[in-house]
């Protein structure tokens, strides 16, 4: 029994492992004021460029290297349409998720169905991985979920305790106020927004290096969405998508074990967003301020209008 | 060791599309000394110190500091030469506590933990100048005086030796105003030298020793203030005499427009706003309502014209039950609404004047016809009341963002009483305004009256309150503390303690 329950929860952090970093990446990128929709479009690039680096290399590492900056380039594209452009960012977003769906679908073409002979190893740490059930929950993982772990903390430690995470929410917040202190707001979200396409192409790569050696065509399978759900459920803080990213983690592999008792996995998939649903509804009906959204998340700024 | 101690704008000039802001401006200050700079609303005066400040780049002239030529291009370059600014609108980050806020723009802010060492800073400082601010609290949980203390502390830290301060005290109590002229003192006397942009003569009166007047982008003139008066300074402003005290025949009194009994009325935060407010309003009447902000005027104003719900009491428009009925209903009821915020709640900024000239009576059925709104009579009506109410817009096909505060609350004003309603209730309706636009929608309410309308007065400028009403109404803490009659000057000498609560009528 005990081992059922390890293989479940195991499989739960393998789940929420790529959520955590895409939402980290939009917290980010969602605290500086740009609402970034294009991740299910970066996170499918990421996932085919890791795919198809790790394939012809045979390093998985180099794979994810090539997927970051295949996300930061795309992202680029967003952050122009949104900061210098000052376009509607949902439109844009959007735009950037059809243009990510269609690229990796493209460059995929050749690769669909061939598995990759390496893989992004679990790492079990020494000492750690021993100590029982919680040796083999947390500390015999893939790098990827290490990595998500320490990225979030690091997110929150940069958002709540340095100078330049007071600038990123500032900006979101009163970017207008924040140039008047001497900010370059422009150069700030670029930043931000590039950032968070990084984080959402680690995800991909984690999708088709790591949690399968395989590509197909659509495999991020609406993940790109949970995460802007969660960053609302989460309520922009990196530290609470930790339990956010698991929580909706654990959603996913219940889909798969509770269909033969009956339940529809169609139903379990809809989860995530009733869950966010709620949490909005609960807390605007508390106190508004609460919900700690940036004031001016998705408004352009135009730098001196009067 | 003072970075400045003289600083000259030479001949610096900025236009926009085309429109001079600024022609040829000279202006020069010491250290040691406070400067005022007085004009109308869009005579400049912003737009000056935002060239001084970085934020626009003249098309000509220069910036002299010590008597060498600067180069200002960005808030950056003129924090570094000690010039710090005070906007007319605080740019503080409402959500972020008042640490948050300085942290950011400090510039020897630490890259890590920056809270532990800004929050030092502030104790230091509220020590040196005697002053009080929670430096973990949230902005938004701060009264107005206190967001300022906290702008005038972050331009301090910087090492300001040039401190702006546009329109300071445009939000502030009268104590607040005492505190931060104390505050302004202390730091003349340090050395500092400061730029005091206003529209108010008193102030300008009170605590500068220059003054330099602007008058649509020229200099009119510059003068020290203790060989001036108030007449000459408001004549260098405007051009032309102003109407100190409007006349204010006596007229009979008229039918009752409206009457409020004991309203009950929740503020935002669901504590009660309103206790148990009645009185009533005549037709040929002004009546006012005086208070410190904050007592429940806002929340009164907007039960009465139906954008808040009434708890309980009861609102009659003449003889109809308007209690709780929709804004557009009570707007059919002959009751109009100039509201506070014009820029939030009077108009929609991004839409053209003859859009916003029609807001509310889009339904009637001379601007529309089934579903179809009949532009063409909508724009005439927009042209006549340009006209007739003096807006000063080069086209009504233009946003009406792009006008200036003074013309937009002229069109709101004309919008709102050009149906005659009987009853004009009007929330800080000259607030933030020239002396000119000022008189003009004075006079405007008093043509009101005159013709048979009732006006009921929001304001917190007790001159204004005096000049133009009737009765008056003072509120404290949700409740009239008494009704007064404008020819009751025994009592009336009383206002400021009604205001504080502690004597009631």
């Amino acid at each position: 029994m005990e081992d059922v329950v390890i293989s479940v929860l195991h499989r739960t952090m393998v789940a929420g492992t790529p959520l955590l970093l895409g939402t980290v990446g939009e917290v980010i990128c969602e605290r500086s004021g740009i609402l970034n929709l294009g991740v299910e479009g970066v996170m499918s690039v990421g996932a085919v460029v890791a795919f198809i680096v790790t394939y012809i290399t045979g390093s998985p590492w180099l794979g994810l290297l090539a997927a970051i900056s295949a996300g930061m380039i795309l992202s680029v594209l967003h952050a122009f349409a949104s900061v210098t452009l000052q376009a509607n960012q949902v439109v844009s977003g959007l735009a950037l998720t059809m243009i990510g769906l269609g690229l990796s679908g493209m460059l995929g073409k050749p690769y669909v169905g061939k598995p990759l002979a390496v893989k992004m190893n679990d790492v079990a740490i020494p000492w750690l991985s021993d100590i029982p059930f919680i040796g083999p929950l947390f500390f015999k993982q893939s790098p990827f979920f290490y990595m998500a772990i320490i990225l979030a903390l690091a997110a929150w430690f940069f958002l709540e305790r340095t100078l330049p995470g007071i600038k990123v929410r500032s900006a979101g917040e009163n970017p207008r106020a924040t140039e008047t202190q001497g900010v370059n707001v422009t150069l700030l979200r670029y930043a931000c927004v590039i950032t968070g396409g990084a984080f959402s192409a680690m995800a991909g790569a984690h999708l088709s290096t790591s949690y399968s050696k395989s590509w197909i065509e659509g495999m991020t399978a609406g993940r790109g969405w949970i995460v802007i759900a969660l960053t609302i459920f989460s309520l922009w803080n990196p530290g609470k998508a930790i339990m956010g990213a698991f929580l909706f983690g654990g959603v996913f592999v219940l889909q798969y074990l509770l269909q033969p008792i009956g339940i529809s996995p169609n139903f379990l998939a809809m989860l995530p967003y009733l869950a966010t649903l709620l949490i909005l509804l609960a807390m605007s009906l508390r106190d508004r301020r609460r919900l700690n959204a940036p004031a001016q998340l998705g408004e352009p700024y135009k730098r001196g209008e009067r | 060791m003072r970075k400045i101690e003289t600083l000259e704008m030479v001949n610096i000039s900025k236009s926009f599309q085309g429109k001079f802001a600024n022609q040829g401006i000279n202006l020069k200050i010491n250290s040691g000394e406070i400067l005022g700079l007085l004009g109308e609303n869009g005579a400049g005066k912003t737009t000056l110190m935002n060239i001084l400040y970085g934020l626009y780049q003249p098309d000509s002239g220069e910036i002299k500091i010590n008597g060498k030529n600067v180069r200002i291009t960005s808030p950056i370059d003129s924090i570094q030469q000690g010039i710090g600014m005070v906007h007319q609108h605080f740019m503080l980050i409402q959500n972020h506590s008042v640490i948050e806020n300085i942290a950011l723009g400090y510039y020897k802010t630490p890259f890590f933990f920056p809270k532990i060492r800004i929050h030092e800073k502030v104790v230091e400082f509220s020590r040196k100048f005697s002053f009080a601010i929670e430096p973990y609290k949230k902005v938004w949980q701060l009264s107005a005086g206190e967001q300022q203390r906290v702008e005038i502390i972050k331009a301090l830290l910087n090492g300001a030796d040039l401190l702006i301060l546009d329109e300071p005290t445009s939000v502030l109590t009268p104590q607040e105003i005492k505190e931060l002229f104390r505050i302004l003192n202390d730091m003349k006397n340090e050395g500092h030298m400061i730029i005091l942009i206003s529209h108010k003569l008193d102030e300008i009166m009170d605590i500068c020793d220059r003054v330099t007047v602007l008058q649509k982008g020229k200099i009119a003139g510059h003068a020290d203030t203790a060989g001036m008066d108030k007449k000459s300074l408001a004549r260098m402003m405007i051009g032309r005499d102003v109407l100190f005290n409007v006349n204010r025949e006596p007229l009979p009194k008229g039918e009752q427009v409206l009457k409020v009994s004991n309203l009950h009325v929740l503020g935002d935060k669901g504590i009660s706003a309103v206790k148990d407010v009645s009185f009533d309003v005549f037709a040929n009447e002004i009546f006012g309502i005086a208070g410190v902000a904050g007592n429940g005027q806002k929340e009164l104003a907007e039960a009465i014209t139906g954008i808040r719900p009434v708890r309980s009491g009861t609102v009659f428009a003449g003889l109809k039950n308007i209690t709780n009925m929709s804004p557009r209903k009570i707007y059919d009821h002959g009751v109009s609404h100039v509201p506070e915020e014009r820029i939030k709640f009077g108009i929609a900024p991004g839409l053209f004047l003859y859009d916003n000239a029609i807001l509310k009576q889009h339904h009637l059925k001379k601007f529309s016809r089934k579903m179809f709104l009949e532009y063409g009579r909508i724009k005439n009506h927009t042209r006549d009341l340009v006209d007739s109410y003096n807006v000063a817009a080069h086209s009504i096909e233009v946003q009406i963002r792009n006008l200036s505060g003074g013309n937009i609350q002229k069109l709101i004003l004309g919008r709102e009483i050009s149906e005659k309603p009987s009853l004009l209730v009007a929330s800080h309706p000259t607030y933030g305004l020239d002396v000119g636009a000022t008189e003009y929608l004075r006079e405007q309410l008093l043509k009101r009256r005159r013709e048979g309308g009732a006006v009921l007065l929001f304001s917190e400028d007790l001159d204004e309150i005096f000049e133009l009403c009737d009765r008056i109404a003072v509120m404290f803490q949700g409740e009239f503390t008494g009704i007064l009659d404008s020819s009751d000057s025994e009592k009336l000498s009383d206002i400021g303690l009604m205001m504080a609560g502690s004597v009631r009528y």
